[in-house]
Formats: structure tokens, sequence, C-alpha cells
């Protein structure tokens, strides 16, 4: 048992060292703001794609990819290994292109014509054409298949109405996947369809959502008789279940990752150093030495979990189901450790930004809390799947199964 | 990355696993519930005669000297089985105490007898109720002698041999501490039996009056010498509490499938799909904090101490959470004295206090991360 890359993997990471030595400068340290926890990578658009495109030219943009699509044909370890020293450097790593190339492109390459294929992949893989996926409804986040946007043929030509929610990037993405209805007659999971479409296509209107927190990372999708060809279908008509698993599976191949700001028990303990509670400082108050100890443990616990998944993967085997724990845990860390650290403030932790002590780090990460929670599956879907997929347990009894699509009950 | 266990240790776990599972069900530790035996000597002997117990003492002294992600694979084992011998007071406190600060006699002496199973050991440190710190030690060595009270020391009736942390200076602090090695078979040890929660794991007070005992170690190293020994003991014990956890998740899981209660197996509702899912995600934690633990005992990193620490607070939140709410998931069936939840649930705690409790694990870990910090 050690920590120590393979002979092959250490020569890989000397190799991509070399290149973003040549490429790059490397990071300096610098504190994470409330800004930056609620923009990410939105804010530095043009940075991202130039040094995408730079990936992209030797193959690190997809390193699982094959050659000549942005990969170099390589292994899961490697595109970890690759990530890792990135992040070392100053460098537009962030978001835009993950949702695309993690999610849509995939489903693309699985269920696109050949002509889609060679259209769309290289400027996705290259950072020219951003993409979003368009699934979750307002009528329904955690059922996605309850979906009620529909699309009527008529010849070659599909018309779709209705509307998308919780779309991450949508304001920048110059195509989206869409799931949609086809088929209200008949049970909810075989009445839909997936189409691809531009996001600049008549009749598609993006509005941002002002989120809680302030910020508008996601956007609601409105489509008003917007048309698509039948080319753009993605799979059989009333196939869209299936499409979208595909999709689905591709985002739960990611290896799960230290979601939650950067914020951690170090962050705790500097903001504990420098308070003065009713006995001392607070630093030395059992109550909150134990509360450092909890949260330590959940963060190493992660930390070590994904060293295990990185391990399977370096060993060429298939990493265990231990990976499905870490954005429930992350979620409610963020938002238990956040609450705590306010609460040590006292009646200065309900200042903002610079205003509040380490410049409002913990109210930032109190306040994006309750988004990570929801995002990408609520705590409740997550453990739901840490239950039916882990576990074994069955599923929940599903009173929509056989009932056609427009008999259902529905949310007023 | 390398942080798994190697094919060869993995063979090694399922042959200690299935060994335990034809030798020690929960038929073992129920006889000890019912009857008056304190531990199993047959089970004891035959692991002896495995050789787990010199898993990691080196060859030199009569041991396998594989190492201790070895020993980490059998204490994972052994926890699941809930072993009722006294493996983890012989194997990883007294094995452990004389090869961090014994002499080479007393390694040569005491280290054979161990591998073969000849010796159980132990090791007393309480003296009362509430944190055991440098001050509250009055247990004295002078002269060779050892005198005072030590309470709740595990297997303390069956020990032959027991490392005792004592006063032997005129300092009342942590310089005046110093480990000793006493024979508990002479007139000068008088042992009391306890009446505990857990009666597969016996406990008893021991009073030394003018006891004949040995020195281990220097005087002034006492205290910090016990707190390295129980570091590599928390990182066992860990391993057997991830091991007893893991089995809780699967007693829950098998009951929560066969049960039906409103026409439907009470594993279809959330409630206790919820409840499960959560004793998962402490039960990983606990584990990978365990694997961080036990790759640092086996490479002697000076991280040991923190690694330790999160290994034992992870592992007996796991271990406290399954234990109890399988119990829960298993209703009024679940607290009968016929059912085997009670033994985990007992076994939770016993193996959550034997080496100090989660709060002092807890000031150690933020200690040991304040220094590493600093």
């Amino acid at each position: 048992m050690d920590f120590e890359d393979s002979p092959e993997e250490a020569a890989f990471r000397a190799e991509v060292r070399k290149w973003l030595d040549a490429n790059a400068k490397p990071r300096t340290k610098r504190e994470i703001t409330a800004e930056d926890m609620e923009n990410g990578a939105a804010g530095m658009m043009a940075a991202s794609k130039a040094w995408q495109k730079k990936k992209a030219e030797v193959g690190y943009a997809r390193i699982t990819w094959p050659k000549g699509q942005g990969g170099i044909g390589g292994t899961p370890m490697q595109s970890i290994i690759f990530s890792q020293e990135e992040a070392k450097y100053d460098v537009a790593n962030g978001g835009p292109f993950a949702i695309g190339l993690g999610m849509c492109i995939p489903t693309l390459m699985t269920y696109g014509s050949e002509d889609a294929k060679k259209r769309y992949v290289w400027p996705a893989v290259q950072g020219d054409e951003i993409w979003c996926q368009l699934f979750s409804e307002p009528a329904g986040g955690s059922d996605v298949a309850g979906l009620r946007t529909k699309a009527e043929k008529d010849g070659d030509t599909w018309t779709i109405n209705g509307s998308k929610i919780w779309t991450t990037g949508a304001q920048f993405s110059d195509y989206g996947i869409l799931l949609t209805r086809t088929d209200p007659n008949v049970p909810k999971h075989k009445g839909l369809t997936m189409f691809y479409l531009s996001m600049k296509a008549p009749g598609v209107e993006i509005r941002p959502i002002k989120q809680a927190s302030g910020g508008s990372g996601f956007n609601q999708i409105f489509f008003t008789d917007v048309k698509i060809p039948d080319s753009q279908r993605l799979g059989a008509v009333g196939q869209g279940w299936t499409v979208a698993l595909t999709t689905l599976m591709h985002e739960r191949l990611a290896v799960g990752g230290g979601a939650g700001g950067g914020l951690d028990v170090p962050q705790l303990m500097a903001l504990a150093r420098n308070l003065e509670l009713e006995d001392g400082p607070a630093i030395k108050n059992a109550a909150v030495r134990e509360k450092i100890a909890d949260w330590y443990v959940k963060s190493a616990g992660l930390k070590y979990t994904t060293f295990r998944t990185m391990t399977a993967l370096s060993r060429g085997q298939q990493p265990g189901p231990e990976a499905s724990i870490a954005k429930l845990v992350v979620a409610t860390k963020l938002q238990d450790m956040s609450a705590f650290a306010m609460d040590l403030e006292g009646e200065a932790g309900i200042l903002q930004g610079s205003d509040a002590p380490m410049h409002g780090m913990f109210q930032g990460g109190w306040l994006s809390s309750p988004g990570l929670r929801i995002a990408g599956g609520t705590d409740e879907i997550m453990r739901n799947i840490i239950a039916e997929r882990v576990l074994g347990l069955p599923q929940d009894v599903r009173v929509d199964k056989d009932v056609p699509f427009n008999k259902l009950p529905a949310s007023r | 990355m390398n942080f798994d266990f190697s094919d060869d240790q993995k063979e090694l776990k399922a042959q200690v696993s299935k060994f335990l599972t034809e030798k020690c069900t929960t038929k073992n530790v129920r006889k000890l519930y019912d009857g008056k035996d304190r531990y199993d000597a047959v089970l004891w002997k035959e692991i002896a005669q495995m050789g787990w117990l010199g898993t990691a003492i080196p060859e030199e002294f009569g041991g396998l000297g594989l190492g201790y992600l070895e020993l980490c694979v059998i204490a994972e084992e052994l926890g699941r089985a809930l072993a009722p011998v006294p493996f983890n007071s012989t194997a990883y406190l007294f094995a452990e105490g004389v090869l961090l600060a014994g002499s080479e006699d007393q390694k040569k002496k005491y280290l054979p007898k161990v591998a073969a199973g000849e010796i159980i050991g132990t090791f007393a440190r309480a003296e009362g109720p509430g944190a055991v710190l440098p001050k509250n030690i009055r247990v004295s060595f002078k002269g060779g002698k050892l005198s005072g009270k030590k309470v709740a020391v595990v297997d303390g009736m069956d020990a032959d041999c027991a490392i005792v942390l004592a006063r032997a200076g005129d300092d009342a602090g942590e310089r005046g501490l110093q480990l000793c090695l006493v024979d508990l078979k002479q007139s000068g040890v008088k042992r009391e039996e306890c009446e505990t929660l857990d009666p597969s794991r016996p406990y008893a007070n021991l009073t030394f009056d003018n006891a004949s005992a040995e020195t281990l170690g220097k005087v002034g190293e006492g205290w910090s010498n016990t707190q390295r020994i129980y570091d590599r003991a928390a990182v066992l014990t860990a391993f057997e509490q991830v091991g007893g956890a893991d089995v809780c998740l699967q007693m829950a899981k098998g009951y929560a499938l066969e049960r039906y209660a409103f026409g439907r197996p009470i594993a279809s509702y959330q409630a206790i799909k919820h409840k499960l899912a959560d004793m998962y995600c402490l039960n990983e934690l606990a584990r990978s904090n365990a694997y961080y633990g036990g790759w640092a005992l086996s490479t002697n990193a000076h991280e040991l101490p923190l690694a330790a620490a999160a290994a034992r607070v992870a592992a007996t939140q796991a271990f406290d959470y399954a234990s109890k709410e399988n119990t829960q998931t298993h209703g009024g069936i679940g607290f009968t004295w016929e059912m085997d939840c009670h033994f985990y649930y007992k076994r939770s705690k016993q193996l959550g206090l034997v080496l100090g409790p989660q709060r002092a694990w807890k000031e150690r870990l933020v200690a040991e991360l304040e220094t590493s910090n600093a």
C-alpha cells in the first residue's frame, strides 16, 4: 500500500508536467472568495476556450478519447493525473465544457449520425462550441421522466413547446440535448424522445434564474414552436429514456471530487484561531474541537475514498461503488460547517463579503450549500441511489409505472 | 496510486474469513453470554495455531514477520466475527508495547510466547472513571515493586502478563511515569472480575500489593510510549470496528428485505432505505480512514498519530451508528436476547471505549492537526 505512481504513471506525469511548464504558469496561492464560489468559471470564458483549444491540439482535452478526437486513447488514471497536475497551474480549467464533453457529446457519439459526429465533436472538444443538457423541468426535478415538454411531428420536422429548468451554462451554450415527450398516451418512460438543437434557434428563450444565493448559474429555457429536423433525433422515437440513461451513466463515470468550494477544516481552524469565545480562544474550546474532528474524519474519509477509486482505475479494475457517497457527504458537511462557523462569528456572522470575517467564505459556503444539496440529485435521491444501486434494496413503489402519462395526477 | 490491499493480503483475508465463518459464529459469542466462560479457549488455541498472533511480530522473535497490513485484514475479520478471544489485548496492546518499548531480552522472552499463543497479555491504564491523564496515575513503581489499583482492565482475569502505566519518580506529572511489565500470576496481584455490558469481552480490576515488576522502557517515557502503543492499537481496532459495522449493515439489509409490513418489504420504504444509505456512507468513510491508518502503521509514517485518531473516531462513529440502527431496523425482535443484534450493539460500545472514548481521540486528532499546521 502506497500513494506512488506506477512507473508508467510516473512517466506520464513527467510528460504532462513538461507540457504544462511549457504552456502555463504555476498557480499562486490565493484565498477563496464568496464570488469564486458563486461564479465558478463563468467569468473566464475567453480564457477557458483558449486553454481548451491548446489541450485539444495535443490530446489532453479528453485523454481517454481516441487520438484525433481530443484524446490520446489514454486510461482513466491518466486523465486523473492530468487533472492533478493541471490544478497546480494558473489556467482556466473550470467547467464550461464539463457537461458538454462529459455527457452531451458522449451521447451524440453513441446515437448520432456519422455526419453529426463529424460536425459537432471536434468543435466541442476544442472549446469552440459549448453544450448544455436540457432534462429537468419545472414540474419534475427528481422525477425527470415525468417531463412535459412536447415534441410533435409534422413530416420531417418536429415542433417543440414547453420549458426546461436548472440548465447549467445555457446562457453561453451553442447547442443542447433535449429530452421531450412525444407520446403522452403511454406510461411516462415509454413516450420520450431525445434530440439535439441549436440554442440560438428561433423560439428558444433563455432566462437566467436568480438563485437564493444571489448568483445566476442556472437558467430556465422556454421553447415556443421551435422547429427541429428529424435528422437531429438521437435514438428511436420513444427510446428517449434509454438514451437519457446513457447520458446520465457518463455523468456517473466521472470520479467524484472535492466539491465544496475549497472550504474545509483548515479554514475553520484558521477562523477558530482568531476568535475569542466566552471561555477563551475558540480553538481551545472543547465543543469547537469536537466539531473540527467530526468534519476532519469526513474530509479525510472522502479523500481516501477517492484514492481507493483511483487505485482501482490504476490497477485497470472497475472501481467499487464507494465514490457514490461523495456528493451527499460533501454538501451536508459544507452546510453544517459553514453554519457552525457563522455561529462562532457571533453577531457579525450575518455580515457578508468583505465585511464578514475571512472575506465571507463561510457565508458564501452557507449560501451555496442548499443548492449543492439539490443540484445533480437531491440528498434524498442520492440516498435512494445508494440504497437501490449499491445496496440492492427495492425501488420505491411506482404508482405511475403502468399508467398512461396523460392520466397521471400532477402538481397544480 | 496503490491505496488498497495487495492480492496476497486479500487472499489472506479470504482465508481468515473462511476459517472464522466455520469456527466462530455468533453461537460462540452466545455461549459466553449464557455461560460462565470468559473467552472461547478452543477458538483461541486454533487462532494461535494459525499463527495470527505473530502476524506482525518479526521472525527473530518467533513471529511470522508478515507485517501490519496483514494484521489489519485479520483484525477486520475478527471484528466481523465478534471473535470472543483476547486477541486485541494480547496482539495489539501487549505485543506492540513490548515491541515498541521493550529491551532485546524482553522481546526475546515475551514475543515468542505471544506468537505461539502461550501467554495472554494486556495493558492496564485507567485508575477510575473520567479521562486518563498523567496527573491521575497513582499506581506506584518503586524498587522493582508495583502497588496500587488499576480498573477496567480488558482480559484482566485471564492475562498472564500486563503492561502497567505507573508512577516511578517523584514528578507528579508526565515525567514521573514509567511502563512496567508485570507477571499477573503472583501473590502480590489481586484480581476482581468486573460485570460488563459485553460478557464476550471480560474485564477485571487489578490490585497490586508490592508485586514484582520489571521496567519496560525508561522513566519519563511512560506516557508517550502509552500514546504510541495506543495509536497502533487504535488502527488495528478500527479494522475490527469496520468489520463489525459492515456486518450490521448486511444484517439490517437482510432483515429489511425479508420483513414485510403494510404489504411490502420494509426495505422498500425510504425511511429504511435512507437509514441504510447513511450507514453505508459512514462505513465507507470509516473504511477509508482505517486504510490510511493501516498505511501509516505499516510504514511507521510520522502521520501515524493523526491517521490513528481519524481511523479511531470514524470507526467508532460508524460501528456505533450501524449497530444501533441495525437493532432499530429489526424492530421489537431486535431488542430480544435471542436475536444477535445486541451482541453488535454491545461490542460497538466495548470497542469504542476500550482504548479511550471518542471524545479523547477527537482531542488528540485536533491537537495533531494543530501541530501539523504550526
